[in-house]
């Protein structure tokens, strides 16, 4: 499988982006799948008390049987079938799910899709979600060579990883802090201060104890804060 | 200071400066011509600092983070000018002709498919009226057997308001699904449009059997004509993609079926814009019998004149847009 997208520039420094696979585009679909949902039923609950004062499922042909659809049906429904498409115009290639699982759409060139590309992934769902569940588009991103669907092939584009654990400039080592480390160790250790919540505890300690030997003795008595607070000085 | 240190420290306040120039310049409506001048100046300038980041540090944070303000740089600067508006526009007035004429022949071909389906359709009921069960409901068919059209009395039921968004939804979803259908190579949307050839063609003759013909041509002579111009036409979008896979020319097959898709979903764009308007005419004007026949025509055939207007490009040119 080609798992990344390689992006030339006229600079003659290229950046390769990391191709989603089925894993990532499934997680996506399902979180922005039980937002939909939810936002839909939250609409229909919420104008159902507020305009009848109470919540209806199944309208009766009665004279309120069009307010009904009007103010309940039809926007629940316009909810959750605009959901991707208009989201992903206005977020320039992201949606909510998107973003919870790390990953954006791009245009084969790396850059962001326009509202046509965008509309005509979409178009394409009703061939995707054939004959029911996704089938069609989860078959698709299995057997293509970049784990796309056939949205994806009808409009150029692909899901690619955002990188979420780049951080800001603002948290650069200090001049100080490479100086005593070397650039290359020190980003070792802001990676490692990056990513501590996410780690085993003794994942963390392990690997901050390895980086810490370099400069000083580290005392088998550290626990877990202590380290923290020594890397976290090694680069001040 | 180390030369390593030393660069951080006079490169770190460029970035971080170029970082939210570029923000302000990618969120706003009218980005400031200085900070973009600034952002366009950095590109080559954060690309060497890139390099340099690549060769000390490769896979640290700092490396990731300037990849990933090079990459945005690059999309900013590269990316086409939005100009939705005018885009809109000329889709209207001059685009939609030319992939309209670019798609002639699918479209007489899909036409020429559908009126073959109907005729066959009309023909199959006429030899053998029982076989209209295939094509109509149980309830259409004891309607027309006792002397009424299904379409009486609709208003009582439905309200103008919702009928016609009813109708508008279902044919944009029927156009739509014509159309991406072509994907099997033009088979699917060939099976729509024989299918609904057929079925119509068997209807009109079952009611001519019983007298009603006229009054059904009454109801849709509105809203009808406009309605199946543009199932033609998405049909024949639909017979392009297949096309596209099964004859991609010089291209590849994902480069030809690329092509085709975005031509045809510019097309339907137009066409799910006139199937809005019919529906609107088929929820208000087609089931309220204070219209004569004489207006309904009226109305429908300067509706399909529109269509053939824009599909035409006699709606004129465009002026090009300011820069």
């Amino acid at each position: 499988m080609d798992g990344t997208l390689k992006i030339p520039s006229v600079t003659g420094i290229d950046v390769e982006l990391r191709i989603a696979g089925p894993g990532g585009r499934s997680y996506a679909f399902v979180i922005d799948w039980h937002i939909r949902v939810l936002v839909a039923l939250a609409w229909m609950i919420v104008s159902g008390l507020a305009y009848f004062g109470s919540v209806r499922t199944i309208p009766a042909l009665d004279a309120t049987s069009s307010d009904f659809i009007f103010i309940v049906v039809l926007p629940a429904a316009a909810l959750y079938l605009l959901y991707h498409p208009v989201l992903e115009v206005l977020m320039r290639g992201s949606t909510p799910g998107k973003r919870i699982a790390g990953v954006r759409i791009v245009k084969r060139d790396g850059g962001v899709p326009g509202v046509g590309p965008l509309l005509v992934r979409n178009l394409f769902r009703l061939v995707d979600s054939l004959p029911f569940f996704y089938f069609v588009g989860l078959a698709t991103t299995l057997l293509t060579k970049q784990s796309v669907r056939i949205g994806d092939i009808a409009a150029g584009t692909l899901l690619v990883y955002d990188d979420a654990h780049a951080g800001t400039f603002e948290d650069a080592p200090s001049s100080r802090g490479i100086e005593r480390l070397g650039l290359e160790r020190a980003e070792l250790v802001r990676d490692l201060l990056t990513r501590w919540p996410e780690l085993r505890s003794d994942a963390r300690t392990t690997l901050a104890r390895r980086l810490l030997e370099h400069e000083e003795t580290v005392p088998d008595t550290l626990g877990d804060e202590a380290l923290r607070a020594r890397l976290e000085r090694l680069l001040s | 200071m180390d030369k390593t240190s030393k660069w951080l420290e006079v490169r770190l306040p460029l970035w971080r400066d170029v970082a939210a120039k570029l923000d302000s310049v990618e969120r706003g409506r009218h980005a400031d011509p200085e900070a973009v001048t600034k952002v366009i100046a950095a590109y080559p300038e954060i690309a060497r600092d890139l390099a340099i980041a690549r060769r000390e540090a490769p896979r640290g944070p700092l490396t990731r983070q300037l990849e990933r303000i090079y990459l945005e740089l690059h999309r900013s600067i590269f990316r086409s000018p939005s100009r939705m508006r005018h885009d809109l526009a000329a889709l209207f007035v001059t685009d939609a002709a030319k992939i309209a004429a670019a798609l002639r022949w699918h479209i007489v071909w899909v036409t020429a498919l559908f009126f073959a389906s109907a005729s066959a359709g009309a023909w199959l009921v006429n030899q053998y009226p029982e076989l209209v069960g295939l094509f109509a409901s149980e309830a259409m068919i004891e309607q027309v057997q006792s002397g009424q059209l299904w379409t009486e009395g609709l208003l009582n039921v439905v309200p103008s308001s919702l009928l016609a968004v009813q109708i508008f939804t279902n044919n944009i979803s029927v156009a739509l699904f014509a159309l991406v259908i072509g994907i099997f190579y033009g088979l699917g949307t060939a099976y729509i449009i024989g299918m609904n050839g057929l079925m119509l063609g068997a209807v009109f003759s079952y009611t001519a059997q019983h007298g009603l013909a006229e009054r059904l041509f009454e109801f849709i002579a509105a809203h009808g004509f406009v309605e199946l111009s543009v199932i033609m036409v998405a049909g024949a979008c639909g017979v392009s993609l297949g096309e596209a896979l099964a004859r991609p020319g010089r291209d590849t097959r994902v480069v030809a079926f690329q092509r085709a898709s975005m031509r045809a979903a510019k097309l339907m764009v137009v066409c799910c814009a006139f199937l809005v308007g019919a529906g609107v005419i088929e929820g208000y004007v087609s089931p309220n019998p204070s219209y004569s026949l004489a207006i309904r025509l009226c109305i429908g055939l300067g509706y399909l004149a529109l269509f053939v207007i824009v599909l035409s490009g006699a709606l004129g040119r465009l002026p090009r847009p300011r820069e």
